[in-house]
Order: structure tokens, then sequence, then C-alpha cells
């Protein structure tokens, strides 16, 4: 490898971050949304190079600076953390593609600038999450994203969402100094930062209590960055209150990528048996799945805002995820990607297809939508499209992550965990009936006018969207390969 | 704070010398305790304690708004820009060895222009925050 392909793991992080500045000193809009839009672009294409290349040369690893790791800061891509760049780069993507139109609506002039400096902030930090080898450097990029998407949230039109990214604020940063306290436990105890080191050293102190402190403050700052129940009540408040671009990034990409942190400490670093079979990893995550997939999907039901309504069955599809990662084998631990994978997916043409909704009628409660899909009938087949993805209807992608889930339960043995997932399944059924119900059978509100078809620029990416969510419901190589085989990247040690 | 002649000629006296102990901070930060950040705080102290004594009116005709704003981006800017010089000619991304013939020197500049893009920035952050805070209105 030479020239600019050597140095794609770097440029992956530094062109949405170089991307940022140049946002606040264009001043404008327009200007500024195409940095943005042509720096996730770049990153996109270097997402799908970095894949590529994992696939012919296996891991890669770039030296920051020059300086070799474990000394220096190193940037790590194999197949595993590919997979998470290209999903929050293409999400990106096509977000933004659809930003312009609801952005002019949602924000003041003389802010949008910012906006898009914001997310291209967001992205970066995102992105520094999933590449970074260096367990400090996660925490650096936590925080990049972090806080740019407190100001995310809060740019958002209803005054709640000022308390709603305050909350979020407290909550995230007790998360992420839970996760820094773990990382410097770490630290006193081998004197590394390097996750390759760390993973090399540990074993042979993992008995001392530092470690093990360390093990669970790590756990549980992740767990509230990933909204795991019962850590999730910064989110519903969060998604529903941030501009809809902004619920549909954070949405399909913020929690996934902490997921993802969790997995490679987990499995990688701290191995999974000193996780599942030394410590009771196993219960402390099923526990809370299980509930989390109930809890999320009960309280869905009972949300007359939409965007509160997804956000709620986004901390059940959390619960499906994190039940995946606490099989801990090989098997769940691909569900789980799968899942991270489909359910971004989902979730960014859902949270999509409300934004076209609120461009036109400026709310998406369940009584002001109601008799929509007449006049909106392309929106409206988005949101079916994403509704029916998260009841996992064959056919959809949401379908592919519960046969992988189901089928990972099995090989475990666990057959009552198959049919939890089946029955918090048909709670799914009953709010996305109610989304359903309003939108087709429900007549027209008295004294509304009529609605014409959301704009093209906002349509036609909510459509690619969920026509995602069903490609890859029917072509299922990319996530499925590449979840597998990254699976088996992260997991060093099988225990079952 | 028209009356307050002592604080005023104290203040006119001192910010001279905050502004060029906070440049020895940030350009000897390669020889010896500081650097870029610390540097910036410093910087930013005097047009702080200026904003206080002299009024924020005055402050802003100082530093105004929208140049201190750019000058948040810029700092960031040449921070990475001189990541992407070492890209350039060959190195690494931030690897300063290869920005002249000879690597020390290279090293030097490197951190150099680097720490003066990380001052610039938080002297321009911390003044942004204090007319953000003081003003409540921009």
């Amino acid at each position: 490898m030479s020239g600019l392909a050597a140095h794609l793991p770097a440029l992956q992080v530094v062109v949405p971050l170089f991307a940022a500045p140049l946002c606040l000193l264009a001043g404008r809009a327009g200007l500024a949304w195409l940095i943005v839009f042509v720096a996730s672009c770049l990153a996109t294409a270097t997402a799908a190079g970095l894949a590529y290349q994992t696939f012919q040369h296996g891991t890669l690893s770039y030296p920051l600076g020059g300086w070799a790791a474990p000394w220096g800061i190193e940037y790590v891509v194999d197949t595993a953390n590919a997979f998470i760049l290209l999903l929050v780069s293409a999400i990106s993507t096509v977000v933004l593609m659809y930003a312009p139109a609801s952005v002019d609506r949602e924000i003041r002039q003389g802010r949008r600038h910012l906006f898009y400096c914001m997310f291209a902030l967001c992205l970066t930090g995102l992105l520094g999450i999933a590449i970074t080898g260096d367990a400090f450097n996660v925490f650096v990029f936590l925080e990049i994203s972090s806080l740019s998407s407190y100001a995310l949230i809060a740019l958002g039109g209803h005054r709640k969402a000022l308390t709603a990214s305050f909350q979020y604020l407290v909550m995230g940063t007790i998360g992420a100094t839970f996760f820094l306290i773990g990382v410097g436990l770490l630290y006193m105890m081998t004197g590394t930062l390097n996750m390759a080191d760390l993973q090399a050293r540990i074993p042979a102190i993992q008995d001392s209590r530092p470690v093990l402190a360390a093990f669970a403050f790590i756990t549980v700052g992740l767990a509230l960055k990933a909204a795991l129940f019962p850590l999730h009540l910064w989110l519903p408040n969060a998604y529903a209150y941030a501009p809809n671009v902004v619920s549909a990034f954070i949405a399909a990409t913020a929690t996934k990528v902490s997921l993802y942190v969790l997995l490679r400490f987990t499995f990688t670093i701290f191995g999974a048996k000193f996780a599942f079979l030394d410590l009771p990893l196993h219960w402390v995550l099923l526990v809370p799945a299980v509930i989390a997939m109930f809890a999320g999907s009960f309280s869905a039901i009972f949300q007359r805002d939409v965007k509160r309504m997804l956000a709620y069955s986004s901390v059940a599809q959390i619960g499906y995820i994190v039940l995946g990662i606490a099989l801990s084998s090989a098997a769940g631990v691909a569900a789980a990607l799968i899942h991270i994978f489909n359910h971004g997916l989902m979730k960014a043409a859902l949270f999509c297809a409300l934004g076209c909704i609120f461009h036109r009628i400026g709310s998406v409660r369940l009584e002001a939508m109601a008799g929509l899909g007449r006049e909106m009938p392309w929106t409206m087949a988005a949101l079916v499209a994403g509704g029916f993805s998260l009841l996992g209807v064959p056919l959809t992608a949401g379908f592919i992550s519960k046969w992988y889930l189901i089928e990972a339960a099995f090989e475990a043995g666990l057959w009552w965990l198959v049919v939890l997932v089946v029955l918090s399944s048909m709670l799914a059924v009953v709010y996305v009936w109610r989304l359903l119900e309003a939108l087709y059978f429900k007549p027209v509100p008295e004294g509304r006018a009529a609605v014409a078809e959301a704009p093209l620029s906002m349509l036609l990416p909510t459509l690619l969207l969920a026509a995602a969510n069903i490609y890859f419901g029917l072509d299922t190589r990319l996530p499925v390969e590449m979840a597998q085989s990254a699976a088996t990247i992260l997991i060093r040690e099988q225990i079952w | 704070m028209k009356h307050h002649r002592v604080l005023r000629v104290a203040a006119k006296l001192l910010i001279p010398f905050i502004l060029l102990f906070a440049l020895y901070v940030q350009f000897h930060g390669d020889f010896g305790p500081g650097g870029g950040f610390q540097a910036g705080v410093i910087f930013a102290a005097a047009f702080i304690l200026y904003g206080l004594i002299f009024g924020l009116e005055n402050a802003r005709k100082v530093a105004p708004p929208a140049l201190v704003t750019r000058l948040v981006a810029l700092g960031l800017l040449l921070y990475a820009g001189v990541g992407y010089g070492g890209l350039l000619r060959g190195g690494n991304y931030l690897d300063y060895g290869v920005l002249l013939e000879n690597s020390v020197a290279g090293q030097h500049l490197g951190i150099l222009l680097i720490e003066f893009g990380v001052g610039t920035t938080v002297a321009a952050t911390m003044i942004s925050i204090f007319f953000l805070f003081a003003g409540r209105d921009t």
C-alpha cells in the first residue's frame, strides 16, 4: 500500500475534523452544508476503502505522527470497526442529503452554519471512537461527539430541547467520567493505554481490585452512553426534542458506537473468559436487556408523540443488541452487530420520514398526523417500510436481525429467550399499528388544509433509506458477512 | 467603573505584561513549562480583565466577536493543517519530523505551529465564552 491508500485511517477522522472549522469560517448555511456534505462523502469513500483493505490485508495499523504503538496513538482498523465506520459515514451522508430543507425550516437563520459545524464535529467524534486503538483516545472522541450532540439537540425548536439537552449532558458526562475512571485505573495498573497492549497485560493482574473496578466502571459508563435500561432516561427526551435531522443521525449512530466500544472492551481487551466466566457479565447484561425489550416497547405504546414513541422503541432495540452481546458467543455478537447495522437503517428511515411530516404539518403527534396516508403517499411508504423493518416482518432488514438473534439464542440453548424476543416483538406490533391506524384509517382532522408531499430533497434520501431496509432484507451478504467476520475478530477466546 | 481610578490604572499597567507573559509561555513552551493551552488562557485573561474594567462595549471594539469566532476556527485549522503538511511531505499525519530537511528542526517547527494553533483557539474560545456570558445577546 502506498500513497493515499496508506493514510486512509487518519483521513477517515481528520477530513470531517477539518470540515468543522471551515464551516465556521464559511458563515453561510449553503456553503457550510456543501463542506460537510463533501467531507461526509469522502468519509464514506474512505470507510469503504478501509473495509476493502481489511478484507485484503487483515488488520491495519496507523501510528499517528509516526510514533509507534504502544507509546504513540495508534489507529487500528479491522472488519469490526470498518463495519461501524461504514455505517456511521453512510448514514451521515444520506442524512446530510436530507438536511438542507429540514434545517432551513427548523433552525434559525444565522445558526445554520453552526449547526453544520457541530454536525461535522459529531461525525468526527463517532468515527474517531470507532477507529482508534487507544483507550484514552476513545474518551477524547467520546467527548467530541457528545459535546457536539448536546449542542445539536439544544438547537431543537421546542423550549424543552434545552432541558432535554441538559439532562443528556449530565447523564452523558457521568457516563464519560465512569469510562475515564475505568481507563485511568487500567492505566494505573498496566502503565499503558494502547488497546492491544492492555489486552496483553491485563491477564496477569486480572484478579486485582483496580482491574475489577475498572471493568465495572467502563461497563456501566458505556451502558449509560448506549442507553441500556435502566440508564436510558436521557434518551427519549433527547431524541424527541432534537431537530429531526439530528434525531435521525444520532438515533442511527451514537448509541451504536458506544455498543461497539463495549464489545471491544469486553471481548477483545478484557476477554470473554474474564467477563463471562470469572464475572457474571452474562446476567448483568441479560436482565436489563430483556427488561429493556419489554419496558421500551411498552412505554412506546403509550406515546402520542411519534418521535418519543420511536425513542422508546430505540430503548427496546438496544435491548436486542445487548441481548446478542450477553449471549457471549460468536453467533450472539454477530447478531448484535447485524442489528446495530439494521437498526441504524430503520431508525434513520423512520426519523427521516417523521422529519418530512414535520416539515409539512409542523407536528409529529398522532392526532395531527391522522389521515396523512393519502396526502403524503411516498413519505408514508417509507414510514411503513421502516415500521415493518422495526417489527421484523420478513423481506425487511429487521427480520434478518431477529432471525440471527433467535438462532444465536437457540444455539446457546436458551429457548425461553426466543419466546421473550418474539413476545416483545408483538408489543412492537401494537405501537407500529397505532401509527399506521392513525395514518391510513383515521379521518383527516377538521380544519387542516391540504398537505403536499414532502420536497424531493427530503423525500429521496428518506426513500433511499427505506429501500435500504428492504434491500438488506433480501441481500444480506454485506451486513451478515462483515458482522460474522467481525465477531470472530472481536472474540479472541471462545468460551462456549 | 469610571470612578475606580486605581483599578483602571492598575489594569492598564498590567495588561501589556499579561499579554507579553502569555506570548512567553506560548513560544517558550517547547523549551520549558508552558504551551498553547496555558498561553491561550493567559492571553484571554488580559482581554477579560480589560472587558471587566473598561466595559463590554470597549472590549468588543478591541476584539470584535466576528473576528474572535473566526480565530477559533483558524487555530484548529492551523493544527489540522500542520498534520496535513506531514502527509504531503510523505510522513504520517501529524509527523512533524518530515516538515523540514532536518528532522529535529522539523519537530521544533511542527510543535511550535500546532501549539500556536492551540493557543489561538483557546484564547479565542475563552474570549467568546466571556462575551457570551457577559453579553447574553450574541
